[in-house]
């Protein structure tokens, strides 16, 4: 029988950043997917990106993740949304080609060694004294491993809805199973119900495009990976519009609240509060007529058009009536109805930081299953699920990601410390220092840690350190190059509209005004521009937000501090008396690794912290 | 673990007097005073309650007490806590004592018992500070002022500070996470502009009263310089006799000396000593220079006392010199021998008649409370801690104020709305550190 070192069961965006990183890493791996075809599948809108999450997919690929470069490939359209904000929250939003992304996934799978596909059903987790040993599938094979990392994914004991008809069904029409929840179950794992929702998808040809307003691509020279080099110019890039409901699609909706499966006590499991359905907008935002709808092209071989902001668990004949309502929907032809899916996912407080289960040992958890909504929240956990499950085999100690250092470490640290009753989306609000987690910044944040992980090769690594020494040698450049004001000068300034100088002033200072960056000033000095764009958007940002990214960084510190009190692993939350029992309760729950982690935890209030403060300072002293 | 020990302190402040009080805290305290208590059973007795009883030793008494026992959580300090009357008499009170801790109690450090009850939950860090500031009152506003902080006023007041922030930083979130959603709520920068310099405008308001209060609370040092014989030391003694002030002669450290403590209006007047200001030619002046200087640097208010009666010397102008930059009131001594001296806004006394005292007084009150202000200052907040959090708040908020006028993204500015945010958060212990709490509690008197 074959043994492998690591077991990724699920194929989605969180199974093959698993299964690519613990390969990469050299361990004998294999990726078990209930269908091959429907690897990387995008079930809900075909996009990347967007506030946070675009983020999250530059670290990905500063860890030496996948889905950026895959991004990269088979966008159809890239925007920078934010762009009116600042440099901390914004984010690129790419419009993926659904089919275009599954296969270039599955060439880099295929492609990789120590990596193995199968398809099958998994059933069954084994495991002894509390220990994985493998896997049985639904056929009674048994695959055996040392450690087996999970990605189900929405497939875990789905079911999905539409109206009162309720099917056993994953995804797509897709099959599941409610095997291998009991076998989790009876290991001692706990699960409960979440569930998203999926909007209608519609024949091209149907739609009347003419009075929609017209959303374009902004961006051709920039992808989400650093190692992209070729972009999609814009006028080959398709547009997506913008639409708004009526007071009949209202009226059609709040008639027939009754029939919706979300909303009717039909489904259990808490929805996404942050991607709500539009039955679900009515019924919140009751004086709000008209909510706005974004109609989006799936892919470039195929007909179909997504209706993103349209999800709904309502029948199929009233879905009809909805979508014939929409402004160019008329005579619209649904292809896919909308439904939603209802399926298990396990309490992440039950998993620590390095996402590996407190229950079970080796058995890890990446995705939807740990309770997040999502494709690039799914990538990023896949990735990290992968990385530690490996360190875990070679004996070494986890890879964890502070607040301070990547949304990564943010969305792990919430899953961990907090947990969560409704799909975890990634926000911007979520971090305490964004600031210092930029767009621009992904690859200074984390790429030494890809590197020395063994996932950056040092070819690439050494790129980036020369990158980085070119613009910090320019940004020490800049202080000693002067503008005085004249004749020449001046009427550069004059021609770019720019605010005058009235004295002499380093080109450093001049960056610093809200009207100057980097290409102003060395046009208007007559200097040659030596740095690529990335590096240039890297050095006006640097130089323009010095000042509030000190600020941030100090603010960090007073974090560092925090994460930097190691509360040990024997401790007995019992003998510290003066806490408040509600809050002990939690600690035991959680079992935070540090004093930081502690004060996230909801319901441990700042008394309890400086009392555990206090008992660990003193635990110190004795041990 | 030893942090939860039982803690004993004297309460008391030992000398004759009728009573003492010993306290003890902790899981044990019970157990330990029943074994030096005779004449009843106090583990057997409710929260509570008093009773009567002796203290024995080797079956010999030692004292008749009251002893009251408290029941955890319904106690000062939230554990179980003893409290024994003693007689007065610094012999048996201490004899008491010790027996206490031979029986394993541990002698208290300074403010223990109240630390014990804010971390107990029983009361907030402004509440706790307050306990301080009451045992250290020593005039009626600075009392008041005390238990008003006692009463949650401080907390209620910051609380609503740090609820308006929160609300320019919710404002500021809701568009960034949805920036595709165009009927997202739009926020525009004119409202947080205005909302930031409302909150501005409050906080300014809050440490202009505040500073008043803390002049009620804490008094002003004050600094009475002059070369010699200009009447120093007469004026101080006029001022001293009209308002019978406790004169205390502590010896400081070395550089200053408490010369005395007046109150005049409710407003305690700490006067220092110069020691210094004399010869010009010896080396030894040097030093003096020095430590002049290092005790006006400390001062509040300096009160600057010439001689009428000649004109003036070297001396004098560098006097005046040297204080320029602080809050002075120059002083003209010894009209009652007719010289005059022409100086703006000098004041004219006589030590000897006592003319003119009264205006000085008045004068040092006006420069440092605004009456017109008086009438509706009441706030609670008077502690230099409070108002030092307080202008590190309006600092940030300045800071993001100039940076919305400057055009800043709103996302960045929040980075000094968190920080004010976590400074007046500081103030009432939402958030804090164990540091501050362990620097706050050995400010106060053993016992308490």
């Amino acid at each position: 029988m074959n043994k492998y070192d690591v077991i990724v069961v699920g194929g989605g965006h969180a199974g093959v950043e698993a299964a690519l990183s613990s390969a990469r890493l050299n361990k004998k791996t294999i990726l078990i997917t209930g269908n091959i075809d429907y690897i990387s599948s995008m079930p809900c809108n075909p996009s990347i990106g967007g506030p946070a999450k675009g983020i999250l997919v530059r670290e990905i690929d500063s860890l030496g993740g996948e889905m950026a470069k895959i991004a990269d490939k088979t966008y159809i359209q890239m925007r920078l949304l934010n762009a009116s904000n600042g440099p901390a929250v914004q984010a690129l939003r790419a419009q993926s080609d659904k089919y275009m992304y599954h296969d270039e996934m599955l060439k880099v799978l295929r492609d990789t060694k120590n990596l193995e596909i199968k398809e099958a059903y998994v059933g069954k987790l084994l495991t002894e004294d509390k220990k994985v040993k493998g896997i049985e599938t639904i056929d009674g094979e048994v695959i055996l491993g040392k450690a087996v990392i999970l990605t189900t994914g929405t497939y875990l004991n789905s079911i999905c809805f539409m109206g009162k008809e309720a099917i056993h069904s994953g995804p797509e029409g897709q099959k599941t199973y409610s095997n291998l929840s009991e076998s989790l179950m009876e290991n001692g794992i706990t699960l409960f119900r979440l569930k998203t929702g999926t909007p209608p998808r519609i024949l091209d040809s149907s739609i009347d495009y003419s009075n929609m307003i017209v959303q374009k691509g902004d961006q051709d020279k920039k992808g989400f990976s650093y190692t992209t080099k070729e972009f999609l110019p814009l006028d080959k890039q398709v547009s997506c519009y913008l639409i708004h409901t009526t007071l009949k699609t209202k009226e059609i909706v709040m008639n027939n609240l009754d029939e919706a499966a979300a909303l009717n006590g039909e489904i259990v499991g808490v929805g996404p509060r942050y991607c709500p359905s539009i039955e679900s907008k009515y019924v919140r935002f009751s004086t709000k007529d008209t909510h706005q709808i974004f109609v989006e092209p799936v892919s470039l071989n195929s007909n179909k058009m997504y209706l993103q902001g349209f999800s709904t668990s309502l029948p199929k004949e009233i879905q009809e009536k909805m979508v014939k309502s929409l402004p160019g929907f008329e005579n619209a032809e649904i292809i896919e109805y909308a439904y939603a899916i209802e399926y298990d996912a396990i309490n992440p407080l039950q998993m620590k930081r390095s996402l590996e289960s407190k229950i079970i040992e080796n058995l890890f958890t990446a995705g939807q299953i740990n309770g997040t909504s999502g494709y690039e929240e799914a990538a990023a956990q896949g990735l990290m699920a992968g990385i530690n499950a490996s360190r875990k085999l070679d004996n070494m100690e986890p890879f964890i990601l502070r607040r301070d250092e990547a949304y990564i470490g943010v969305l792990i640290d919430d899953l961990v410390t907090k947990g969560t009753d409704e799909p975890y989306r990634m926000l911007t609000s979520r971090a305490e220092y964004r600031l210092l987690l930029r767009d621009d910044n992904a690859e200074d944040r984390l790429m030494h840690y890809g590197h020395s992980l063994g996932l950056i090769s040092d070819e690439l690594y050494n790129e980036f350190i020369e990158s980085t020494k070119r613009v910090e040698t320019e940004i020490e450049r800049l202080k000693t190059i002067y503008i005085t004001g004249n004749q020449t000068e001046k009427s550069k300034m004059d021609e770019l509209g720019l605010s005058s100088v009235y004295s002499k002033e380093s080109l450093f200072n001049l960056i610093k005004r809200p009207d100057y960056d980097y290409r102003k000033v060395m046009y208007v000095k007559g200097e040659d521009v030596a740095l690529t764009d990335k590096e240039i958007a890297s050095l006006n940002t640097t130089i323009k937000y010095e000042g509030y990214i000190r600020k941030s960084l100090k603010q960090a510190e007073e974090l560092k501090k925090m994460e930097s009190t190691i509360i040990p692993k024997d401790i007995n939350y019992d003998d510290i008396h003066n806490i408040a029992s509600e809050a002990k309760e939690k600690l035991k729950t959680v079992n935070p690794d540090t004093l930081g982690q502690a004060s996230r935890i909801s319901g441990v209030n700042p008394s309890d912290i400086m009392i555990l403060s206090i008992y660990l300072k003193q635990y110190k002293r004795h041990v | 673990m030893n942090n939860y020990d039982t803690i004993c302190a004297i309460s008391t402040s030992l000398g004759k007097s009728a009573i003492n009080i010993i306290r003890l805290s902790g899981e044990d305290s019970i157990e330990i005073a029943s074994k030096i208590i005779s004449g009843v059973d106090i583990r057997k007795k409710e929260g509570g309650t008093i009773t009567h009883a002796y203290i024995k030793e080797n079956g010999n008494y030692i004292d008749e007490i009251l002893v009251s026992v408290f029941r955890a959580p319904k106690s000062y300090t939230g554990e179980n806590l003893v409290e024994i009357n003693t007689h007065g008499g610094a012999y048996v009170t201490e004899r008491v004592f010790d027996m206490l801790i031979s029986l394993g109690a541990r002698v208290a450090l300074p403010g223990e018992f109240t630390k014990r009850a804010f971390m107990n939950n029983k009361m907030d860090l402004t509440s706790a500070e307050a306990v301080m500031d009451i045992v250290n009152a020593n005039t009626r506003k600075s009392l008041d002022l005390a238990n008003k902080a006692l009463h949650r006023d401080i907390y209620n007041l910051v609380h609503e500070l740090r609820g308006n922030i929160m609300d320019i930083l919710l404002q500021i979130e809701v568009n960034i996470d949805y920036p595709e959603y165009e009927d997202e709520i739009e926020i525009s920068h004119e409202k947080v502009k205005h909302d930031t310099s409302m909150l501005i405008d409050k906080i300014t308001d809050l440490i202009d009263k505040a500073e008043v209060m803390r002049v009620y609370k804490e008094g002003i040092k004050t600094v009475i310089l002059g070369k010699p014989n200009v009447g120093k030391s007469s004026l101080l003694n006029a001022l001293l006799n009209q308002n019978k002030a406790i004169v205390t002669n502590i010896s400081g450290t070395t550089r200053d000396i408490v010369e005395g403590k007046i109150n005049i209006g409710g407003v305690v007047l700490h006067l220092l000593d110069t020691a210094g200001v004399r010869d010009t030619d010896n080396p030894i002046e040097l030093i003096g220079i020095e430590k002049t200087m290092e005790v006006l640097n400390e001062a509040e208010l300096v009160l600057l006392v010439l001689d009428t009666s000649a004109p003036l010397d070297a001396q004098d102008y560098s006097l005046l010199e040297m204080t320029k930059d602080k809050k002075r009131i120059i002083i003209g001594n010894k009209i009652d021998l007719h010289g005059k001296l022409d100086i703006v806004d000098i004041v004219n006394v006589s030590s000897v008649t006592k003319a003119g005292v009264d205006d000085l007084k008045k004068k040092i009150i006006k420069l440092f409370i605004d009456e017109d202000m008086e009438k509706d200052t009441e706030v609670a907040i008077s502690s230099t801690r409070h108002i030092g959090l307080l202008k590190e708040a309006l600092s940030s908020l300045k800071d993001a104020y100039e940076s919305e006028k400057e055009g800043l993204y709103l996302d960045m500015l929040e980075i000094d709305f968190k920080k004010a945010y976590t400074s007046l958060g500081l103030i009432t212990g939402e958030e804090a550190t164990s540091d501050i709490v362990d620097e706050l509690f050995k400010k106060f008197c053993l016992g308490k």
